[in-house]
Parts: structure tokens; C-alpha cells; sequence
């Protein structure tokens, strides 16, 4: 049992708790993610840890309310508690002096991306961050993101907010102006995967962090699995991050989809 | 518990076994016939994951059956089961209806022998070596069936014996994993008098006991009465941890923990690595496993998802094959499906569960092997390409080898199929731990008999040590381990 100690909502669908977990506090390390569960019907669901506070032994975790779980979790007040939470799961980034670093940070993927920014900077990069949404509600700890990034880019696709466009014509732009030494893409799948054809392009090594299906998180169960320089590999245990270029996407997309009309039943009965 | 040939023969020469003995003739035992387990009916069964197959033998028929039994000069079922359970003493005790004492008897060797009398593979064990089998040619004594009894008898009772606890020493030791082979250890390291705390990955105790093996063969009741028994005896309990994630092994020395037993089993699905595999429909027999008896999903009311097909395919030949197509059955499958590259004499299942899962309607495809799988234009899984096998010569594992038949492949439809062909060691441990000897199969290297790692304070044992094995052998080894740790720990910090 965590304790929730704080929540903020960050647009209607995007909600960013602090939960009590000292141990995970301490080990974790970013690129790390968390399994938790709420209710005892509960789905195990896999969470980056956006940030930690080893003194206040807590962790942030930013969730978007996409189906049932997701929502239950979302709809707990502070002082509640989450069922069950294991972690920290997953391998760590590496993360080195490389020199420049483009870090591509799609909707909610931004969480899991702002503790690989401030890592990149600490380790005496320069960081250059874009963040990208649909539209300026949905962009998410822009603050916390400048406070590490020697430059940061907004865009949306409708142009409420930054620039208008969709994030491959702002990394394009950056990656004509001056010279990358490697890219950091999460968040929606298809989304990486333009990043990801891009950097090819220009020859840029490029990390994507998966947001595959999940069920333990330890690599008991082969629901991760996706398919990287023709090999399959597990998410949970030897991602979440893989080299982008050897990924293939159309696989993990479809399979992202694998239990979509199981998730959908379940949702409708929810919600009544 | 040291019990040398001597003093097996000796107690046998007590007065009430030689009472026993003279009640009735060798001839009428012999002419009994055996036991049938009572069985929840196929049609009524299939409906619900949560029915019990087996319902138990009724007193009368344990008594009878245990008057089946010889009370051999020479009890080589003992030598049949891998942990040397007095087989003779403790059915005599039932014969001579006192149960409870036959249960305190298997509890001197087996942890957990409600869970044993329903998941050993007696067959191959204690009830091959037989008597009845050996030179009778007759069906065994059913001595898995009579152990569950007696184990169910005492549960049922109340009256559960409380072992003989040791004074506590304030010594913490570590256990990692709560599958059979961790929680027999702790029972044990507890009445010796250690401080022991079991550290779990998972949000429920009890590794495939709970995750694995389903309720239709082993309701959860039983493992948590043996769960809560262990608590009782002052073993803690921590879910959720990761050790070697949550915190390191130093991190654990840095708490006062003086030694560690892993028991981290061997979790890690295999695939097949064919053509199409990773399509959405196919899964491991851990994820569907996992999601049905961990997860509950076969219930409306739990938040996570199963897929169910009319046609579901299961690719194996043993337990966990079996616990599969049985499960798929139970979710509504029209045609459940085993399909398997040798014959079902080579399949490594136990026979009790081959025989259920025939009275359930299952099909067997057997000298059948996957080697391709077609997805419809949405990336579900509809069809797969199989290859018919004949036997060839023997393997390494002493079974006549699969060869594919030229020209044999046919097409099969299928909305879900669930790959059940084995499982490696859980590398958590293995990687995490500098120092730690593994072998090229990922599997901790101990000293055999003693359970030791290269690490002195570190022992190991079931699934992680051996492969995947059985639970039996899982409990053996906690208990080996708890013995010779005890000595390490006794020479070390206790001794002067
Ligand atoms: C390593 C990792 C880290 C993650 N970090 C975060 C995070 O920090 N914040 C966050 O909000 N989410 C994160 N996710 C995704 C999150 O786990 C899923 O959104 C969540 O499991 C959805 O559960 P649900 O029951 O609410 O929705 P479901 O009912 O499971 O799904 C609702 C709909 O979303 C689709 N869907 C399911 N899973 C995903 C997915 N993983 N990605 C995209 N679509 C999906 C389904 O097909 C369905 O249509 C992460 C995933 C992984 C693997
Ligand atoms: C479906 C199925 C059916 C089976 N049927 C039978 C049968 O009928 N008869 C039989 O004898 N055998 C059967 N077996 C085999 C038997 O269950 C295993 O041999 C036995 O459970 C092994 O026990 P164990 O204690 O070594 O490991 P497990 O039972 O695998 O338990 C290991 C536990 O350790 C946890 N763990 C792993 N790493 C860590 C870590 N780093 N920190 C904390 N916790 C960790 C895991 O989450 C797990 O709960 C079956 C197996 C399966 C999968
Ligand atoms: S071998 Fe059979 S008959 Fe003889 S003691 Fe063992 S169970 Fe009884
Ligand atoms: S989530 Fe089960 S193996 Fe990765």
C-alpha cells in the first residue's frame, strides 16, 4: 500500500501524483519504471517515475487517463493508497557526455522523458528539447523541462501554443542548424516512429522508449515483447529502451492494440 | 530428519505396526481394489476455473485403501519420492484411523503435502516403485491420493499441529522468492529460531502455486492455510519487492541480513522463434496463466483483460500445456487444442491431468508441430501452419527424437494460441549479484546435497538450481538448504 501525497492536474486528462515508496525512491535511476495496481480486481499497469525525493522518500508519476486503469488510478485523492506498486523496473538509460542531445518528448511521453533531460544536462551535455502536443492543453511540465534544456522547442499541431507543426519538421530544423551527437524520442508510438525514420535519415543514433503491454514488468510473461534488429526481446527486462532504428514499429503498434476490444468492453462496463 | 534404513525397519517392528500387520492377511489386502478419487463431473466442471476436479477420497475409502498397503520389509516407494516421506508410517496411521498423527507425519518431510498430494506426479514417483507395481503388476496404493487426504484432514479439523519452535536467535536471513522452494525454507529456518523475512516480486505470495497452477487443481485455500500457518510461525512477508531492483543484496546486508536462500524459480517464457509468432492472439502460457489465476480475468469484476477464441491452440505437452487447454476450455473454447511434436507417451505431463483434460473434450494433436502462424488484415492471429512428425531415434533426453514428415503440412484455424514449451531460469538474481557462479543455462551453481552458491552466505534452490522441475524437488531443496545453512550460520555466529 503507497500513499498518494500530492496530486496536480496538468490538463483534464493528464494528472501527476506523488506517491510514497522510499525504497524506489533511492534505486531508482531514470529511464526506470514502476508496475502498480489500484483495487484488488485491479490491472497491473507499468508508469515511468517522472522524478523522485529521496528525503521525502516519495516518487512522481505523470498518468494520462487512457481506459479503465488508468481512470481508477487518476480518480484517487491524496491521502488514498494505491493497492500494490513494485518497482523500479527496467534498464536504466545510459546516459554519458555525448555533446549535443536532441530529446523528443511527445504528450504524456514527456514524464517519462523530463528525468533523462536532467540526467543528459547533469552529465554536461548540451540539451536541446522539444516537446511537442496537439494542441497547448495537453503540453505538459514545460517548466521543469526549460529549467534543464539549454533550448527548448514547443509545437503543436493546431498552433494554439509555440510553433505549428508536427515535432519531425521542428527536429529538422534543429538537426540542419548544428551537428547531433544522438536523439531521445518517447511518446506515441507512431510518433517515434517518424522520429525515428528521420534520425535514420541523417544518421543520428537514436533511443525510443517503448510503452508496451505489460503484466509482471520482471520478463515472466512475453506480453512486452517486440522485435528489435530482428530479434525478439522483452520490454520490461531489456528495454524500455532499444535502439530506434532496429525497432519495429508497425509490430509494437499492432500489438499495442492487442487486447483493444477486451479494453473497450471493460471500459463501457466501467463506466457504468 | 535423519532416518537411516535401521531405524525405518526398527519402527516398523513397533507394537502397533505389527498389530496392524497381523490384522489382515497379505491375500485380503492384496484383493482390495484400489481407490477412485471422486471427480467433479466434466460438464459441470468446465464452467467455472475455480471448480475443484478431484474432491477427495471420504474417510471410508482412505481407511480401505490404506489397508491396501503391505507395510513392506523393504517400502520402496520411499525410494520413489524425492524426499524420502515415510510412505508406510504414514499410511499405517490412517489405517489404524488416526489421521492427524499421519498428517504430523508428512509434515516431518514435506512443507506443504496438501499441495504435493495434488500436484506430485505420483506415477512417477513413489507410486511407480509400488510393491503392487513392481511385483504385483497391480494398480498402486494410491498414496498421493491418501496424502491429500490426511493433509486436507488436519486443515479441515482445526486442529493443525504447531511445530516445535527453537528459542529466536535474532538472526535475519533473507528469503528471495515465495514459490514452494522459498516458503518450505522459511518454515523451516523459523523453527530452527532464525528472524526470517520472504521477499516477493509479485503482489501475492506463493510464486506458481498461485500464479501458475490453477485453481481447478489447487485452490487457493490450501497454499494460503499453509501461508498463514508460516506467518503464525512469525515468517514476514514483504510483496512487491524486487531484490536486486527494489534494493541490492548489500542493501540487505546493510539491514542485518546475514544470508540468503534464493528461490526465484524459473519464470522466463520461450518461444519458438517461427515465422509470425509475435502476432497479437499468441501468447506465453505464462501470460495467459497469469492473467486467469493471478489476475482473475476469467471474472467479469477484474480490471484485466484474456483473450478468448472458438478455436484456442495450445503448443506443448506438459503441465503447463495442460493447465492451458484446460483454462482455454473453461473460457468458452469450442475446440481447445493440444498440440504436441512427440507422442502423448512421451509427454512430460502427469498422466491424472492427460486423462481430465481427454474427459473435458480436449483434442490432441499430437506429432504435430507448429512452424508458422497466418494473421488476418486487423494483426490477429487466425490460422497456423503445421507439420506432421514421426519418431526417430532416441534424443539426449532418452525420448525418441521428432523428425518432420516431407510434405505433411496442413493448415489450422485458430483465434488464440498459447506456446507452453518451457520456461528458463529468472535472471534477476543471476545478474544482479556479482561473484554468483551460473551456469551456461543461466542456473545457480550450488553444492549439490548442501545448496550453497559460490557465495558462502548465499544457498539456492528449486526452479533457479534446476530448471523447470517440480515442487516436490522445489521443497526438498528449501529444506536441504535450511539445514546446511543453519550449520553455517550456527559456525559462525553461534558457536562459542
Ligand atoms: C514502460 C512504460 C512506461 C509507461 N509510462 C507511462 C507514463 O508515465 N504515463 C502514462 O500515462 N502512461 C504510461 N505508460 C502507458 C500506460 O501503462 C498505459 O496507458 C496504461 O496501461 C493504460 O491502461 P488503461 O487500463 O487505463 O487503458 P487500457 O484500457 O489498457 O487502454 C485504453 C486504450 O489505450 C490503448 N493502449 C493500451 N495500452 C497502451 C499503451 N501502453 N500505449 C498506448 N495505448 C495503449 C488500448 O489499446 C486501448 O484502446 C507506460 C507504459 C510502459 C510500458
Ligand atoms: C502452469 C504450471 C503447472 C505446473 N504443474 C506442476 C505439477 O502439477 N506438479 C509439479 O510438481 N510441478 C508443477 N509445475 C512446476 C512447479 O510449479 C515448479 O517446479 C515450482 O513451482 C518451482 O518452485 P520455486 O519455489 O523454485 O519457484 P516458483 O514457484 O517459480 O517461485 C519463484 C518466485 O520468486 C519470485 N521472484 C523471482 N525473482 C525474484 C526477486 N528478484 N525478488 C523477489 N521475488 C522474486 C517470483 O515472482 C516467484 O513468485 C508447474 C509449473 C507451472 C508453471
Ligand atoms: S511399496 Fe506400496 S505397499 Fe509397500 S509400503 Fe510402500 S505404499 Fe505400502
Ligand atoms: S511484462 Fe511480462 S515479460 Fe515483460
Amino acid at each position: 500500500m503507497n500513499k498518494i501525497v500530492e496530486k496536480e492536474h496538468f490538463s483534464e486528462k493528464i494528472v501527476k501524483i506523488v506517491v510514497e515508496a522510499p525504497l524506489i525512491a533511492k534505486s531508482r535511476k531514470p529511464g526506470n519504471f514502476v508496475i502498480l495496481r489500484v483495487g484488488e480486481k485491479g490491472e497491473r499497469i507499468p508508469l515511468t517515475i517522472a522524478g523522485a525525493n529521496v528525503e521525502r522518500g516519495t516518487i512522481d508519476l505523470v498518468v494520462q487517463k487512457m481506459g479503465v486503469s488508468s481512470t481508477k488510478l487518476c480518480d484517487l485523492e491524496v491521502g488514498e493508497y494505491i493497492t500494490d506498486l513494485v518497482g523500479p523496473l527496467g534498464k536504466p538509460t545510459e546516459i554519458h557526455n555525448l555533446g549535443t542531445i536532441l530529446c523528443c518528448g511527445g504528450g504524456v511521453g514527456n514524464a517519462p522523458l523530463l528525468p533523462i533531460v536532467e540526467a543528459y544536462k547533469k552529465a554536461g551535455n548540451k540539451v536541446i528539447t522539444i516537446l511537442a502536443a496537439r494542441n497547448k492543453n495537453l503540453i505538459i511540465l514545460e517548466d521543469e523541462m526549460r529549467k534543464h534544456s539549454d533550448e527548448l522547442i514547443v509545437m503543436t499541431d493546431d498552433g494554439s501554443y509555440g510553433k505549428k507543426g508536427l515535432i519531425t519538421e521542428g527536429m529538422e530544423e534543429v538537426i540542419k542548424r548544428e551537428k547531433i551527437d544522438e536523439c531521445v524520442t518517447i511518446g506515441p508510438a507512431i510518433m517515434m516512429k517518424f522520429c525515428s525514420l528521420l534520425t535514420k535519415k541523417y544518421e543520428i543514433p537514436t533511443v525510443a522508449s517503448l510503452n508496451s503491454i505489460m503484466v509482471d514488468g520482471t520478463g515472466m510473461c512475453g506480453a512486452c515483447r517486440v522485435t528489435v534488429g530482428g530479434k525478439t526481446k522483452f520490454t520490461c527486462v531489456d528495454g524500455p529502451e532499444f535502439d530506434a532504428h532496429q525497432i519495429d514499429f508497425d509490430e509494437m503498434m499492432s500489438r499495442l492494440g492487442g487486447y483493444k476490444q477486451e479494453e473497450v468492453d471493460k471500459f463501457d462496463q466501467f463506466q457504468k | 530428519m535423519e532416518r537411516s534404513e535401521e531405524y525405518i525397519k526398527n519402527e516398523r517392528k513397533q507394537d502397533w505396526r505389527v498389530a496392524l500387520q497381523k490384522k489382515i492377511k497379505a491375500k485380503d489386502r492384496m484383493s482390495i481394489e484400489r481407490a477412485l478419487m471422486a471427480e467433479t463431473a466434466p460438464e459441470v466442471r468446465i464452467k467455472s476455473q475455480r471448480i475443484e476436479v478431484n474432491t477427495g477420497l471420504t474417510k471410508e475409502q482412505a481407511l480401505t485403501e490404506a489397508s491396501r498397503c503391505m507395510d513392506c520389509v523393504n517400502p520402496t516407494c520411499m525410494e520413489g519420492c524425492p524426499v524420502s516421506i515415510n510412505i508406510p508410517k504414514f499410511i499405517k496411521y490412517i489405517e489404524s484411523d488416526d489421521i492427524l498423527k499421519a498428517a504430523s507425519v508428512l509434515k516431518e518431510t514435506s512443507a506443504l503435502p496438501a499441495v504435493c498430494g495434488r500436484v506430485c506426479p505420483q506415477e512417477l514417483q513413489c507410486e511407480q516403485k509400488c510393491f503392487y507395481v513392481t511385483k504385483l503388476n497391480q494398480p498402486a496404493v494410491a498414496i498421493g491420493f491418501l496424502e491429500r487426504f490426511a493433509a486436507d484432514f488436519e486443515r479441515e479439523s482445526g486442529h493443525v499441529s504447531t511445530p516445535e519452535m527453537a528459542t529466536e536467535n535474532g538472526i535475519k536471513v533473507a528469503v528471495i522468492g515465495s514459490g514452494p522452494s522459498g516458503l518450505s525454507f522459511a518454515g523451516d529456518m523459523a523453527k530452527l529460531g532464525y528472524d526470517v523475512t520472504v521477499f516477493e516480486a509479485l503482489h501475492e505470495i506463493g510464486g506458481v502455486l498461485k500464479y501458475g497452477i490453477p485453481e481447478f487443481r489447487l485452490p487457493n485455500a490450501v497454499v494460503d492455510v499453509e501461508i498463514e500457518s508460516l506467518r503464525r510461525m512469525g515468517v514476514k512477508f514483504i510483496t512487491n519487492y524486487i531484490v536486486g531492483q527494489t534494493a541490492s543484496i548489500d542493501d540487505l546486508k546493510a539491514d542485518g541480513y546475514k544470508a540468503f536462500y534464493v528461490g526465484s524459480g524459473a519464470g522466463l517464457p520461450r518461444f519458438m522463434n517461427i515465422p509470425g509468432e509475435n502476432v497479437n492472439g499468441i501468447l506465453s502460457s505464462n501470460e495467459y496463466l497469469t492473467r486467469v489465476n493471478l489476475m482473475g480475468a476469467d471474472s467479469e469484476e477484474s480490471d484485466t483483460p484474456v483473450l478468448r477464441g472458438k478455436n484456442v491452440v495450445v503448443v506443448g505437452g506438459g503441465n503447463t500445456a495442460m493447465d492451458s487447454v484446460r483454462t482455454a476450455k473453461r473460457l468458452g473454447a469450442d475446440r481447445a487444442m493440444i498440440v504436441y511434436r512427440r507422442s502423448e507417451a512421451e509427454m512430460p505431463a502427469r498422466a491424472e491431468e492427460v486423462h481430465h483434460a481427454k474427459q473435458e473434450g480436449i483434442e490432441f494433436l499430437t506429432l504435430t508441430n507448429p512452424i508458422e502462424y497466418i494473421a488476418d488484415e486487423k494483426g490477429r492471429v487466425c490460422q497456423m501452419k503445421v507439420q506432421k512428425m514421426e519418431l526417430g531415434e532416441p534424443d539426449a533426453s532418452g525420448r525418441r527424437r521428432p523428425v518432420p514428415v516431407e510434405g505433411s503440412e496442413y493448415i489450422l484455424d485458430c483465434e488464440v494460441v498459447v506456446v507452453a514449451v518451457g520456461v528458463s531460469p529468472n535472471p534477476l538474481i543471476p545478474n544482479s549479484v556479482e561473484g554468483l557462479d551460473v551456469s551456461k543455462w543461466g542456473t545457480i551453481e550450488v553444492v549439490k546435497d548442501k545448496m550453497q552458491s559460490s557465495i558462502p552466505e548465499m544457498f539456492a534452490g528449486g526452479d533457479i538450481v534446476r530448471g523447470g522441475a517440480t515442487v516436490i524437488l522445489a521443497m526438498g531443496d528449501g529444506r536441504k538448504a535450511a539445514k546446511n545453512m543453519d550449520i553455517y550460520l550456527t559456525e559462525k555466529y553461534l558457536s562459542n
